[in-house]
């Protein structure tokens, strides 16, 4: 019988074939401990009686949340991370290069057929190379510190494929918003999401990273696609016969297959204050914005940012309507100024923020407040998350949030 | 017997504890701002032994396990809902907080009903009606039993 992605992952990581339901110890080949949880993290680490991390080159820790201070408490998280890392000798640490999950990939971390556990639910992304990633709570984190292994039940696989050509305004945030509403934000819980079709095929890694990033929306354990030639490329490798194997097989076993043509998706937004409430934009359009919101792990990529530049090139934002764009990483910041990317958007009235969590999180970057409109391309749109709980969050993809800054209401690119 | 605080379907770690205050120095600090965009009362009302009861998909989004740790400090006993999310119910284990699937509980109680838990039996009591609930997989209780994965750890040594 043949095995899926995931199945693949963890079946070589353990040493024996696998299947859905088993449960086994696996080896962690990373692990990534975020600044706003290294407190908790090394409290309970001290607390179990540890001393030493199993393994200190595969511990990455990264300040991204809270950096720079935006309040006092931030402070002590970031000691706390620098602390710990000179204290066990972890050289992957990064103070300000950019958001956790960005980084795991573009540093050379994660490669394919890895098995990867952060402190952050977002840690599916790395599903967009071919490894298995998932998020964990503080005191699991610490015992993986503590032994290198952690317990976990076989994921079974959701298979998405996707066929034909996006039209032309219709990103991949539009296309894993339409699926996470068509599942609903508890339809892959426990479950993986493997990707594949033409339409996946022809997407750049970048727009695959976009929809792994977002499968824990859905309450999937992980996301996986299959690592092609452009995954070797953006991780400068070349593909092992391991990780060339990391195709679903014809005879695998899928708990369901869901069939979507690519001429049938829309630009979409999901409108506050749930992920899964998906509506298409030609049924918000008009809706008054105060703020617009491009960047986060979700869609703060170059691509992403050179998207939003070529709808508001020697275009203005609407008068009143702020748009703050937060790259990805120190990287992206780099090479959209060096694109010319980044001066397009400030032309064009952008306030451009230091590379970092920002604005995603809530607690830097432009936060709202009562009876105010964002239109955001993070993955959130959770009561409170950006500011008051009266703050109406809508997420888009990066056009769709350009298109709306220059009309400063809610429009389809 | 405790009370009961109900909740609806989908409710994120946000809710439960917005990240403005995941960085206090400790979960008492923090406990204060439980459910505060929900039910700014929560905190103060509830009491030790009491229960929160929720629909689908309970404590989906982030990872913060600062959720099940601030429910766990302010007394309660358990959580019951029709699901859980992935990462907040492996962290309610591993902190020891009892998160118990029950199916029918949610659409038959009103908040403030006074409702009892036995964990052995997997039966919860509310006036007159019984529910079953599932039991958690031995090595879940074992772990649950002990205190969380701490004291787990601790007493395998």
């Amino acid at each position: 019988m043949g095995q899926t992605i995931v199945e693949k992952i963890i079946s070589h990581n353990v040493g024996r074939k696998v299947k859905p339901g088993d449960i086994v110890t696996v080896k962690a080949d990373y692990v990534m401990l975020d600044d706003i949880m290294m407190p908790f993290i090394v409290s309970k680490f001290n607390e179990m009686g540890f001393s030493k991390v199993w393994d200190p080159t595969k511990v990455v820790i990264i300040c991204d949340h809270m950096v720079p201070a935006s309040q006092t408490d931030d402070i002590r998280a970031y000691h706390i991370s620098c602390d710990f890392a000179s204290k066990q000798g972890i050289t992957n640490l990064h103070t300000s290069d950019g958001i956790c999950h960005q980084l795991m990939t573009e540093a050379g971390y994660v490669k394919p057929g890895h098995v990867v556990f952060g402190t952050d639910s977002h840690t599916t992304t790395y599903g967009s190379v071919g490894a298995f990633s998932t998020g964990i709570g503080y005191t699991e984190m610490a015992a993986i510190l503590g032994t290198g292994e952690v317990w976990m039940r076989v994921p079974s696989t959701i298979k998405i494929n996707i066929n034909g050509t996006l039209a032309p305004n219709v990103m991949s945030k539009d296309v894993i918003l339409k699926i996470i509403g068509d599942l609903t934000a508890a339809g892959a819980t426990y479950k993986s999401l493997e990707f594949c079709g033409d339409t996946i095929d022809s997407m750049s890694q970048s727009s695959r990273t976009t929809m792994a990033n977002m499968a824990i929306e859905a309450g999937a354990k992980c996301a996986v696609f299959t690592p092609d030639t452009k995954t070797a490329l953006y991780c400068d490798i070349e593909l092992d016969d391991f990780q060339s194997s990391l195709v679903g097989d014809e005879d695998a076993v899928y708990e369901t297959v869901l069939n979507y043509k690519a001429e049938d998706f829309v630009p979409v937004m999901a409108v506050p204050s749930n992920v899964d409430h998906i509506v298409p934009i030609s049924e918000l359009k008009g809706i008054k914005v105060n703020q617009v919101f491009l960047g986060s792990c979700t869609n703060g990529r170059l691509e992403d940012l050179m998207e939003a530049a070529a709808i508001l090139n020697g275009k203005h934002v609407a008068p009143y309507v702020k748009l703050i764009v937060t790259p990805a990483s120190r990287k992206i910041y780099m090479e959209a100024m060096e694109n010319g990317t980044i001066n397009v958007l400030s032309k064009a009235g952008a306030i451009i923020t230091h590379p970092s969590c920002g604005l995603c999180c809530g607690r830097t970057g432009g936060i709202l407040t009562d009876d105010e409109v964002v239109v955001a391309t993070n993955n959130r749109n959770f009561l409170g998350r950006m500011g008051t709980s009266k703050v109406k969050i809508y997420l888009a993809s990066p056009k769709s949030a350009a298109a709306t800054a220059l009309a400063g209401v809610i429009t389809e690119a | 017997m405790g009370k009961i605080f109900r909740f609806y379907k989908d409710v994120d770690t946000d809710q439960i504890i917005a990240s403005q205050y995941l960085l206090f120095p400790t979960i008492d600090e923090m406990k204060e701002h439980t459910f505060e965009s929900l039910d700014p009362e929560f905190a103060t009302s509830v009491k030790p032994g009491d229960y929160v009861v929720a629909d689908e998909n309970f404590g989906c989004g982030s990872s913060r396990e600062q959720a099940p740790s601030v429910l766990k400090a302010l007394g309660v006993k358990a959580v019951v809902a029709k699901s859980f999310a992935r990462i907040f119910y492996r962290n309610s284990i591993n902190i020891g907080l009892p998160v118990i699937i029950c199916k029918d509980l949610y659409d038959n109680v009103n908040a403030g009903d006074e409702m009892e838990l036995n964990m052995e039996q997997g039966t919860i009591t509310v006036g007159d009606k019984t529910f079953t609930c599932t039991s958690l997989p031995e090595n879940l209780q074992k772990i649950l039993d002990q205190g969380g994965l701490i004291a787990s750890l601790n007493k395998e040594d």
